[in-house]
């Protein structure tokens, strides 16, 4: 998930200060030669098992698979203000997927952003970090891919408008974003470390969503991790930026990466859910190599933040909050339509966290609260799941407000936020948006076995 | 009589006039504890206990006609289809009939509602009690109009005279005339006449359930009623330790706390005051726990090494005994629940020393004696009114929250108390669908046919129901507790965990052997189909593995072991009407399943196909259609079977595809739909067809239960098919499908 | 005291603000439809229509209906003066226990007022909130979309028989 529309914003922007020029001296790269499908058997098991794994790493079935369309069979639309961009069949079709790529197509692809024919790929397929990507992880992607079933369907024209449909323009945005070999090994850290970083900023992508873009829709080098948006969701700051309620540590986001919960932070919803759905399936020492990265990327919290982190699990072991709360209305909201749940004393993610150690409380945006609060969390087919009701038909926006700004208040001893009824109703029309295009929800993973002693 | 009794029956005769009608309830109760000592043969169905016709028809002097069974509507729609068998019989208008149902004050005593033997038992008898009170009436009417009983007919609700003259049934009816003892056999109507069986009548409980008229024991409000609440242990065993009432006793609205031992309760004049209460006190008590519970995730080996009485069910032998292949395979099933979508409720009335229970229970009489017993007081005392509840699938929290609503009740004299359990309650503690282990091994001879079959199941017992007061939540929490009574085995030929793991395959050499479990960890007790769910899934599954040995069809491969007639008709239906085709292949991604089973060897037949689609990345399987040919015997209304075996198969489907029970070593963990994820909308299947074989003039057949077991096997197969990879644990969940497809 | 307006007549009720709806409903109105199954939220067994919109009045406080419109079940129709909603499930048969049938036929109203021609996909998707246990979903899904056509055209066709299919 990169912020397409941000990413679109940036492709004019660059059209429009003359960089037409500069574009056009890029040189056009030439067709690679179409194979004949090698068909799966052409493919070592061993290789496709660990493409399996690496193509979770890499989140590449939620951008390539439509909610019930054919895996990796493309076509998921990308609503932009300038029209829509459609993700591609991977599928190994001959005549519509990558079916007569060769492996070299494929890893030009990933390092560079051209299809086999020679044409710019739009960067919403995030090639500034898959160019990190090794050649022996393309390859084992690439078997994994070929090796999926072929799917006959045809690629969805992109709806955008002149001049946003001319690939040429991306060249210029190549050539002033695109850096190659952005990650390269550290010999002063450990080799779990050294893994955690190749993952995170190669195939994991993970700034694409958690660092901030600027006016042309690069992401900043220079706030790497200080939070980011994508689909009306804010990709928490993950550098010392974070105002999680409890600091991250290595421990706590291996945990949260691995269940997709973490009793100090709460449960992943919206696109960081799909994330956490594919990282269950994918070797626990991947997960934990980025969540030691990613440890290291926030840094050890000052004084003052663990003092907070101590506070915040302080209050959230007392069950009464700060006294005189002014807000009735959101406290008797609160008391029915939130406390039977997140009061419960169960443990995550069946009890719903405790709303003191939340991060969406905590965070200086109260956007992914307003969605949550909207449109709650919904049964996943068939698999033990939390669910939480969604309140967009029972509360007006005043009610919302008046309740996100009650479990801010209590929960956390950051200051109000400003213009929440604003952010409320810009998340209802993004609720309504999110509901018509969302996939399916995917396996949130969670543990029948636990405990569910305190 | 009772006094509540009593005052009903004084109701019932109300209208009646000048006329007594007669009330045979005591003598069939008399029956039900001394059956009849001479008098064989004795009449069908529950004929046989209660043979009074009285106690399943009364007609009063205006021509009412009162229909009565002792069996309780639990939504299969059974009170469309007594009234459907009466008004034919009777020869009267359907609509001018009235169904009662279980009253323990009012009806006969039909043990419980279960085993799909509604129509066979209450069914039977009310026809034939019905053709026989006819009789009676036309006799009467020969009589009166001194004419041979063959000149005479009857229609809508009179004899009818060749001059056209009509005599009223109301007008017929004397005193006692239907206080007569049934007959071994009535004479039935010609099938070919029928004018109410076969139709598919609208069931008459939907209007209400439409509208929001009170439908259930959740609607009922009685004056000055108060609401209970049961604050449980957190686990089997755990110890109340400590608990100071006195804070919950000040909330507003509290009347009073309940404690006897580790019975925990409240009691406050409204329902939401009653929750905040609950909630207070929970927080209040302290329990001491203990780790007692199996591990969940490793029940072949919990349950293979449990001690067992073992016993050989079926066997047969034909030599030469071994095949040329020979193949082995383990199937299991985890624990499952009812789930009742409205959580157990009962409502409960102590005035006088005579205690009134309304309850959704399956079984008035069996749950009277429990609850009796707990109070210590005689049965008589006690009335148990069934009223319907959410659907309950078995036996589920039912009968606990009756006893709870009682032994509340009794603290509060003269208030009615409504007792609700809460979601989390259902979930943790009603009694669940038992574990199971099969172990099958068979061969195959040269001619591809099966020379061997040996089938060993493991269960612990498929009914725990009350009879006595041991078997209920309340009795086992109160201070002086009342033991659980001892599991035993159901007896063949209906059998428990063994029900249906005798073959209806006919080969040469076969064994069945019985592992019966005393021991249970885990509280459970009947969940529909017993253990016919798991034998058939098993039975089912391994048929198509051998079949797959063998080289054959899995439909010829049935066909080639089956002799019996009906079982055939019934599986060369479902093939047809799904379009099967030996040596078939399914649409990329896709499988075909069949299974065929005989309910319980006795009841209705059913066979299914399916086919499913199952997701190669994610391993999600999806249902996409099933197709079912079903033979229950003559069939009373056709849509309310169509109906229940279009639920057996969504519901086996959700089972057999996402259910387990989940527990830690000493609590469940399943306890609500996050923790125990059921079916729902986005998994629905695209169609299911199910094709009636009606057999006019045979005798009905149960048929509630029979799809949950083929179903499975049915789902199961099309899995195999699909992704030519086996599963034999229950539940195939999407997870271990992946792992089976990634392997 | 606050006023509650339930299928179109006013009530006084005596409740504490953070008074869940549904008890409200079933205990001070005396109305049936609304059921309990769970109290989280998780099933759908307690749905009314508010304002137009499906709602689980088991986590909806009473401080949150300060003049609005609630409707139930009992304020579409009755028995013999049906609503085509009630109807439909009636043709159909849709119900075993029914236990589930109030809180789904809400639901599916609620979407036939907005969307008077939805797609199967959309009553699926819709229902999604809904459990049923009984099994009925095949004959739900079949008169919602009675009802769609009932309600959209009025189709007089009386009450169908013979549904063996
Ligand atoms: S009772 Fe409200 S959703 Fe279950
Ligand atoms: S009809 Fe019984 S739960 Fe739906």
């Amino acid at each position: 998930m990169t912020g397409p529309s941000r990413l679109v914003a940036g492709i004019v922007a660059v059209v429009l200060l003359g960089g037409a020029a500069i574009a056009f001296a890029i040189v056009w790269r030439p067709a690679i030669a179409a194979i004949e499908p090698p068909g799966p058997q052409a493919f070592d098991a061993a290789l496709v098992k660990r493409g399996r794994d690496l193509a979770a790493i890499g989140n590449c079935n939620n951008c390539h698979t439509v909610r019930g369309g054919k895996n990796f069979a493309g076509g998921l639309p990308v609503p932009t203000p300038f029209g829509t961009i459609f993700s591609s069949n991977i599928t190994p079709d001959a005549e519509t997927g990558i079916g007569r790529w060769s492996e070299e197509a494929f890893r030009r692809a990933m390092r560079s952003g051209f299809n086999r024919e020679g044409q710019h790929l739009y960067p919403t397929f995030p090639y500034d970090h898959f160019t990190n990507v090794s050649d022996e992880d393309d390859r084992a992607l690439y078997a994994f891919l070929m090796t999926r079933q072929p799917v006959r369907a045809a690629a969805r024209e992109n709806q955008l408008s002149f001049p946003f449909n001319q690939r040429f323009a991306i060249a210029g945005w190549k050539l002033l974003f695109l850096r190659h070999d952005t990650y390269q090994p550290d010999n002063q850290q450990s080799a779990e470390w050294n893994r955690g970083a190749y993952l995170v900023e190669g195939l994991a992508h993970c700034g694409a969503c958690h660092t901030p873009r600027n006016a042309l829709g690069a992401e900043r080098a220079s706030a790497q991790f200080a939070g980011g948006d994508v689909d009306n969701w804010h990709a928490y700051a993950l550098n010392d930026q974070s105002r999680a309620a409890v600091p991250w540590d290595a421990d706590a986001l291996f945990a949260y990466l691995r269940d997709g919960f973490h009793p100090d932070h709460g449960t992943a919803r919206g696109p960081m859910a799909e994330v956490v759905g594919n990282l269950s399936s994918v070797p626990s020492s991947d997960v934990r190599a980025i969540a030691v990265y990613m440890a290291g990327v926030s840094r050890t919290p000052t004084p003052d933040r663990k003092r907070q982190g101590e506070a915040a699990l302080e209050q959230a072991r007392s069950s009464s909050g700060p006294a005189s709360q002014a807000n009735a209305a959101g406290a008797s909201i609160y008391a029915t339509a939130c406390a039977s749940c997140h009061e419960s004393g169960r443990p995550l993610p069946f009890g719903g966290v405790n709303l003191a150690r939340s991060t969406a409380i905590a965070s200086p945006d109260p956007r992914n609260l307003a969605n949550i609060v909207l449109s709650g969390v919904q049964a996943v087919e068939g698999e033990r799941s939390p669910i939480m009701p969604g309140f967009a038909n029972s509360m007006t926006d005043a009610q919302v407000s008046a309740l996100l700004s009650y479990l801010r208040a209590r929960f956390s001893n950051q200051p109000p936020w400003s213009s929440v009824e604003k952010t409320v109703q810009d998340a209802r029309r993004a609720q309504t948006a999110f509901l018509v295009k969302s996939p399916a929800p995917h396996g949130a993973p969670a543990d029948p076995q636990q405990r569910e002693k305190p | 009589m009772t006094a509540p009794m009593n005052i009903d029956r004084r109701r019932v005769l109300a209208g009646g006039g000048a006329l007594i009608v007669s009330f045979s309830l005591s003598g069939a109760l008399a029956q039900q504890q001394d059956p009849p000592a001479a008098a064989p043969p004795s009449p069908p169905g529950s004929l046989k206990t209660t043979p009074y016709l009285d106690a399943w028809i009364r007609i009063d002097a205006d021509g009412h006609i009162e229909v009565f069974t002792g069996k309780a509507e639990l939504g299969q729609g059974f009170k469309t289809a007594f009234q459907q068998i009466a008004a034919e019989e009777l020869d009267v208008a359907f609509e001018s009939l009235k169904v009662t149902t279980a009253d323990t004050g009012l009806t006969a005593n039909e043990g419980y509602t279960a085993g799909s033997n509604s129509m066979k038992d209450s069914g039977t008898a009310i026809q034939n009690a019905a053709a026989q009170a006819r009789e009676l009436l036309v006799a009467e009417a020969a009589r009166r109009l001194d004419l041979p009983i063959e000149n005479l007919r009857t229609a809508d609700g009179a004899v009818v005279a060749p001059d056209g003259k009509r005599l009223s049934y109301g007008e017929l009816v004397t005193g006692d005339m239907l206080h007569v003892q049934a007959q071994p056999k009535s004479k039935l109507k010609d099938t070919a006449t029928f004018k109410v069986i076969g139709r598919p009548v609208p069931r008459v409980d939907i209007p209400a359930k439409v509208t929001g008229g009170a439908a259930y024991v959740q609607d009922m409000r009685l004056p000055r009623m108060v609401h209970a609440r049961i604050v449980r242990p957190p686990s089997y065993g755990a110890q109340l330790t400590e608990c100071d009432t006195s804070a919950v006793e000040k909330l507003p609205g509290v009347v009073k706390v309940v404690r006897d031992g580790n019975f925990l309760a409240l009691v406050a004049e409204k329902e939401f005051q009653a929750i905040k209460a609950m909630n207070a006190l929970g927080a209040a008590a302290k329990w001491q726990e203990t780790a007692r519970l199996p591990r969940q995730d490793d029940l072949l080996a919990v349950l293979t090494s449990l001690p067992s009485q073992n016993s050989t069910i079926f066997e047969r032998s034909n030599s030469p005994a071994s095949g040329r292949k020979t193949i082995e395979a383990t199937y299991t099933r985890p624990y499952q629940a009812h789930g009742s979508i409205g959580p157990s409720c009962a409502v409960a009335q102590l005035i006088d020393g005579k205690m009134t229970v309304w309850t959704h229970t399956q079984g008035v009489y069996p749950d009277r004696q429990g609850i009796a017993e707990m109070l210590r007081m005689p049965p008589a005392s006690v009335r148990l009114i069934h009223v319907e509840g959410s659907g309950c699938y078995g036996h589920n929290g039912a009968d606990d929250a009756a006893a709870d609503a009682a032994l509340i009740a009794r603290a509060l004299p003269g208030r009615p108390v409504r007792v609700q359990w809460m979601r989390e309650q259902e979930h943790a503690w009603e009694p669940f669908g038992p574990a199971m282990v099969t172990k099958l091994k068979a061969s195959l001879d040269d001619g591809g046919k099966i020379a061997d079959w040996h089938f060993d199941v493991w269960s612990n017992t498929h009914s725990m129901r009350p009879g006595g007061a041991g078997s209920m939540l309340a009795a086992q929490h109160m201070a002086h507790p009342f033991a659980v009574p001892a599991p035993r085995p159901l007896p063949l030929p209906e059998g428990g965990g063994d029900r249906n793991a005798i073959p209806i395959y006919t080969f040469p050499n076969a064994k069945v052997v019985h592992h019966f479990i005393p021991t249970m960890p885990i509280r459970i007790s009947a969940m529909r189909a017993l253990g016919a769910y798991h034998n058939v899934f098993s039975i089912e599954s391994f048929m198509d593995e051998l079949a797959g040995l063998a080289g054959v069809d899995p439909v010829e491969f049935r066909l080639k072991h089956l002799e019996d007639q009906r079982g055939r008709a019934v599986i060369e239906k479902a093939a047809q009407a799904f379009g099967w085709k030996g040596g078939q292949k399914a649409p990329q991604d896709r499988g075909f399943g069949f299974a065929f089973a005989r309910y319980k060897n006795l009841a209705a037949y059913c066979a299914i196909a399916s086919e499913v689609e199952v997701n190669r990345e994610t391993g999600r399987p999806h249902l996409v259609r099933a197709v079912a040919a079903v033979d229950s015997g003559q069939v009373v209304n056709p849509d309310g079977l169509i109906n229940q075996i279009e639920g057996a198969i969504v519901q086996s489907m959700s089972w057999t595809l996402y259910e387990s029970v989940t527990f830690d070593d000493s609590r469940i963990t399943s306890i609500d739909w996050q923790t125990y994820p059921i079916l729902r909308f986005d998994a629905v299947p695209e169609s299911i067809e199910v094709h009636i074989i009606d057999r006019p003039g045979q005798p009905f057949l149960g048929s509630g239960e029979t799809g949950q077991g083929p179903a499975a096997a049915s789902i199961a197969n099309a899995i195999a098919n699909a992704t030519g990879k086996r599963l034999r644990n229950l539940p195939l969940t999407r997870k271990r499908i992946k792992e089976a497809i990634d392997a | 005291m606050m006023t509650l307006k339930v299928n179109g007549r006013e009530h006084q009720v005596d409740a504490d603000p953070d008074t869940p709806l549904l008890y409200v409903l079933r205990e001070d109105i005396k109305l049936n439809a609304a059921k309990f199954g769970c109290g989280l939220g998780q099933c759908g067994a307690c749905t009314v229509i508010v304002d137009g919109k499906a709602v689980l009045s088991c986590v909806t406080p009473m401080v949150l209906l300060e003049g609005k419109q609630v409707t139930t079940l009992e304020g579409l129709g009755t028995a013999s003066e049906p609503a085509p909603i009630q109807r439909a499930f009636m043709e159909e048969q849709a119900a075993q226990c029914g236990y589930c049938i109030a809180g789904i036929m809400m639901r599916a109203q609620a979407l036939l007022q907005r969307n008077t021609k939805p797609t199967d996909e959309q009553i699926r998707t819709e229902l999604d909130p809904h459990l049923c246990r009984c099994g009925t979903h095949m004959r739900i899904l079949r008169a919602v979309h009675r009802a769609a056509r009932l309600m959209d055209t009025a189709d007089a066709t009386p009450a169908a028989e013979g549904r063996a299919r």
